[in-house]
């Protein structure tokens, strides 16, 4: 589990992040929902142990998280982050092997081979794999870079220690196939036991993929729990300011209208 | 799982085969080239009796003393600075994310300069206080000292609450770079004419005055250069998907960044403090090898040492050869033959590899 306690972050004067106090559960998806510069991508960069806050402590399965080093971070947690730039002719064959680079000459190098085949099958990107990444649209760069961070994260063995992974928007740039198939891929993780965090836009995507909801606005953790009981229209309206309406559908999925 | 499926990755021995290959022959290029440098001059001798020389049998004593005594260490001498500034454009390269990166952007070059112009202005004043031994090594000591200062001045000023930003760097690099061309501009209006012809021939770069002294001194700076420059590669690859995105690969990116400032600013001030500034050779030789082979850095490093070596070698025999009995800069031989050949490249395979 990652616990992060009281933590705040500063800019200059600025508090991107008050008091924050959050856990990731190995398993279960946690939603990081809230508007425009609530401090989400902060909370990325922290809770990836990215970023040191300015108060507060974190740890990850009760190890100090600021002590670690950053490849012993990596072998525990992949990130997905916004629009990653890349101006060298790497294919995607490669920006993907990139993520078994914190398994460079250990044991688990092995099972690079592995990992590369699997992710590529689960990212449907088999058809773009020799192809030179700085040709493909966004969207296929994103599912690029989502492959990326599934093969950091992958083990052949299901007893592998806790493994975590941060997505930041990572269906931002999809169609609504492959975000389906992205978030489905990622909820398939949790099943194995990985703790994810991921930020998302939708709130509606929160409902269908997420165990768990944190709300945050102004740097200040609004509300968080169960998707059910965090997804109330009081909650979003003093979060969002916008009135917002929960309708159900037939089949008993809420649906939220703002 | 049959082999046609196996996913190409960096790493896999089905990638890597390939391209071990344009290692290979890059290297044979180099030793051809090598063997070029000691035979062409002038005073032609023969490949046969150059190799004969080189493995000690019986050769004419005139031959022996032109190859041992006057090409040898300048080939050397070319081999490891043609070495040093390919490979560490291709780290600063790989560094910046930016193809367009070259050892002089962080001010190493510019420093360098300003500290051998100094001496070449300056240094006999320096004639009563300094034993004769010494004084002869002063120019490339005060070369060496000026890249080191400015880049680390530069690396001081880009440094913010304890990281490096990249972009302030360049910039700094920038004004760095302009300052001590600013400053040398000065003096070279205040210079008279022999000191004018002294900083024209150091600023255009030459193998000629280096020799054996050269090769010592520059030797274990690029060497231990290529060492740390070397076993980056891994972590360059990350760093070209962006910093944060290298840190989450477990790259500790700070440490990366000084080790290879340190290391550039090692081997690129050596090697101008002995040679004075050879341009386009730190900017295009990686392009070369990254044309041929992808930016993998594994493949990328080494090729870029190699390949440069061996355009240094090329350039310099042209240098001896083509004025006889004087001899062209070698700054000059790489800007006037390199660049045509990097544009016509560029227009050839425009957009295919970057």
């Amino acid at each position: 589990m990652i616990e992060a306690h009281d933590i705040s972050v500063r800019a200059n004067k600025r508090f991107l992040l008050v008091d924050c106090s959050l856990c990731i559960v190995p398993g279960r998806v946690t939603a990081l929902l809230g508007p425009n510069g609530a401090g989400k991508s902060t909370a990325i960069s922290v809770l990836s142990g990215e970023r040191k806050p300015d108060g507060g402590h974190m740890t990850i399965d009760g190890q100090v998280m600021t002590q670690m080093t950053a490849v012993e971070l990596a072998r525990r947690r992949a990130v997905l982050l916004q629009n990653s730039s890349l101006d060298f002719a790497f294919t995607v064959g490669e920006v993907v092997g990139l993520g078994r680079l914190p398994f460079a000459m250990t044991r688990d190098a092995l099972d690079d081979d592995g990992a590369l085949a699997t992710v590529r099958h689960v990212a449907g990107i088999e058809a773009l794999w020799d192809q030179t990444y700085h040709t493909l649209s966004g969207g296929e760069r994103q599912r690029v870079q989502f492959a990326r961070a599934l093969a950091q994260i992958w083990r052949r063995t299901p007893d592998a220690p806790q493994r975590y992974l941060f997505l930041d928007e990572p269906t931002s740039a999809l169609d609504l196939r492959h975000r389906r198939a992205v978030l489905t891929s990622m909820r398939a993780l949790a099943l194995q036991g990985v703790g994810v965090l991921v930020v998302l836009h939708d709130l509606n995507l929160a409902v269908d993929f997420a165990d768990d909801v944190v709300l945050l606005r102004d740097g200040h953790v609004l509300s968080q729990g169960p998707v059910d009981q965090v997804l109330t229209p009081e909650n979003l309206s003093a979060c969002f300011d916008v009135s917002v309406e929960i309708v159900t559908r037939d089949d008993g999925r809420p649906v939220i209208l703002a | 799982m049959s082999d046609v499926a196996r996913p190409r990755s960096i790493g896999s021995p089905l990638q890597l085969a390939p391209r071990t290959l344009v290692l290979a022959g890059l290297g044979v290029l180099l030793a051809i080239a090598f063997v070029g440098a000691l035979a062409i001059g002038a005073m032609p001798i023969p490949f046969g009796d150059v190799l004969k020389i080189l493995f000690g049998q019986d050769a004419d004593s005139q031959s022996r003393a032109i190859v041992l005594g006057l090409r040898l260490p300048r080939a050397v001498l070319a081999i490891i600075v043609g070495a040093g500034l390919g490979l560490s454009g291709a780290a600063l390269q790989g560094l910046f994310r930016n193809p367009l990166a070259d050892p002089g952007l962080i001010g190493i070059s510019g420093g360098a300069a300003l500290g051998a112009v100094l001496i070449i202005m300056f240094g006999h004043l320096l004639l009563a206080w300094v034993p004769d031994a010494i004084y002869q090594h002063l120019l490339p000591v005060a070369a060496f000292a000026g890249g080191l200062v400015a880049t680390f001045a530069t690396e001081r000023i880009a440094r913010q609450r304890g990281a490096v930003s990249t972009a302030m760097l360049l910039l700094a690099g920038i004004a760095m770079n302009a300052m001590a061309g600013a400053a040398m501009g000065i003096l070279i209006f205040m210079s008279d004419d022999r000191q004018l012809r002294d900083i024209t021939f150091w600023t255009m770069g030459s193998l000629a005055k280096g020799g054996w002294s050269g090769v010592i001194m520059a030797g274990p700076f690029v060497g231990l250069a290529c060492f740390l420059i070397l076993r980056s590669g891994r972590a360059l690859n990350a760093m070209l998907l962006g910093e944060r995105e290298a840190m989450h690969l477990g790259v500790p990116v700070e440490r990366l960044k000084q080790i290879l400032m340190v290391a550039t600013a090692l081997a690129v001030g050596a090697s101008v403090a002995v040679s004075g500034i050879i341009a386009f050779v730190g900017i295009v030789v990686p392009h070369l090898v990254r044309m041929a082979v992808g930016p993998d850095h594994r493949i990328v490093l080494p090729g870029s040492a190699l390949l440069g070596a061996t355009l240094l070698l090329f350039a310099d025999s042209m240098a001896r050869v083509v004025v006889i009995p004087a001899e062209l800069p070698i700054g000059l031989v790489t800007s006037l033959v390199g660049s045509p050949f990097f544009l016509w490249l560029l227009v050839r395979k425009k957009g295919l590899r970057a």
